[in-house]
């Protein structure tokens, strides 16, 4: 009888409070993870959004080669224009 | 049943209850980062795609432009000369002759003309184009070919010599009244044509003439 009183004073006292206590750490962790988790989704959000003019660079791709060319066009106009040095 | 058997039974049941609280919070906290991956998951899906050519155009722009500053390079160096072309370089962006050519390192051992110094941007390009003069060809470290200050004198020389360089000997006004030191007959000169004053006749004459 003596045995089952000390068995309940030491789950009472000792294994439920320790049992609350590690949980309650695995809790609070596991809440702390969340606000950091939005804050990463939010970024990679705004990245992609950022990312919307990449599609330009083809026009930009194709003013470049229009530009080089016109500037190949009239070099060789210079070319042949000026005489050389 | 024994009290300290009841007493037992409320413990376990009282861990048992905090277990499972502390679980199924677990859970709910497992389950928001799990939606909040899943957004950031869908962001950097959309980042790699939306990044995946950007090398491709970028290396194909840069190839480019790579071939149009070789193309105005050479040009540049065809047309000008090696010195003149890093002197222009230089007088446009200076610093920028000391970094030389990119194709023409033997460009990165001449020493920059001070091209800017002397001509303006526009009088360089007609320079180039009209004469193809070696101008600023002098060493830097002379004196300038053309004053800028005073450069003026230069552009009149391209035009007839009547007034543009020699102005203070050219013929005063006349002087009028009575007791002018020219009279004029007026049967003479009125209804006839009006004399003529050639530049530089008449030099000696006038109150502001002075002695060349």
């Amino acid at each position: 009888m003596i045995l089952e009183w000390i068995g309940d004073v030491v789950l009472l006292i000792v294994v439920l409070p320790v049992v609350i206590y590690l949980l309650h750490g695995v809790l609070k962790a596991a809440n702390s993870i969340v606000p950091s988790v939005r804050s990463i989704a939010a970024s990679a959000n705004d990245g992609s959004a950022d990312l919307d003019g990449a599609a330009l660079l083809a026009t930009t791709q194709d003013q470049v080669i229009k530009t080089v060319e016109s500037a190949a066009d009239y070099g060789g106009s210079l070319d042949v224009i000026l005489d050389d040095a | 049943m024994p009290a300290a058997g009841v007493v037992m039974i409320i413990a376990v049941v009282l861990i048992v209850a905090a277990v499972v609280f502390y679980l199924v919070s677990v859970i709910l906290a497992l389950r928001k980062i799990t939606t909040g991956l899943d957004d950031a998951i869908t962001g950097v899906v959309g980042i790699i795609e939306k990044s995946a050519p950007v090398e491709g155009v970028v290396t194909t722009i840069n190839k480019n432009l790579d071939a149009g500053v070789d193309l105005l390079e050479g040009l540049l160096v065809k047309k000008a000369g090696m010195d003149d072309a890093v002197g222009l370089i230089d007088g446009l962006y200076p610093g920028a002759g000391a970094e030389g050519l990119r194709n023409f390192p033997e460009s990165k051992e001449v020493k920059p003309l001070r091209i800017s110094e002397v001509y303006t941007k526009g009088t360089l390009t007609l320079a180039r184009l009209g004469r193809e003069a070696p101008i600023a060809a002098a060493s830097p470290n002379g004196p300038a070919l053309r004053n800028p200050a005073y450069g003026s004198t230069a552009a009149r020389a391209l035009y007839p010599e009547v007034r543009q360089t020699r102005p203070e000997v050219m013929p005063p006004s006349p002087v009028i009244g009575t007791d002018s030191p020219i009279q004029y007959d007026p049967t003479e000169e009125v209804g006839g044509p009006r004399k003529r004053m050639p530049a530089g006749s008449e030099r000696s004459t006038g109150a502001d003439a002075r002695a060349v």
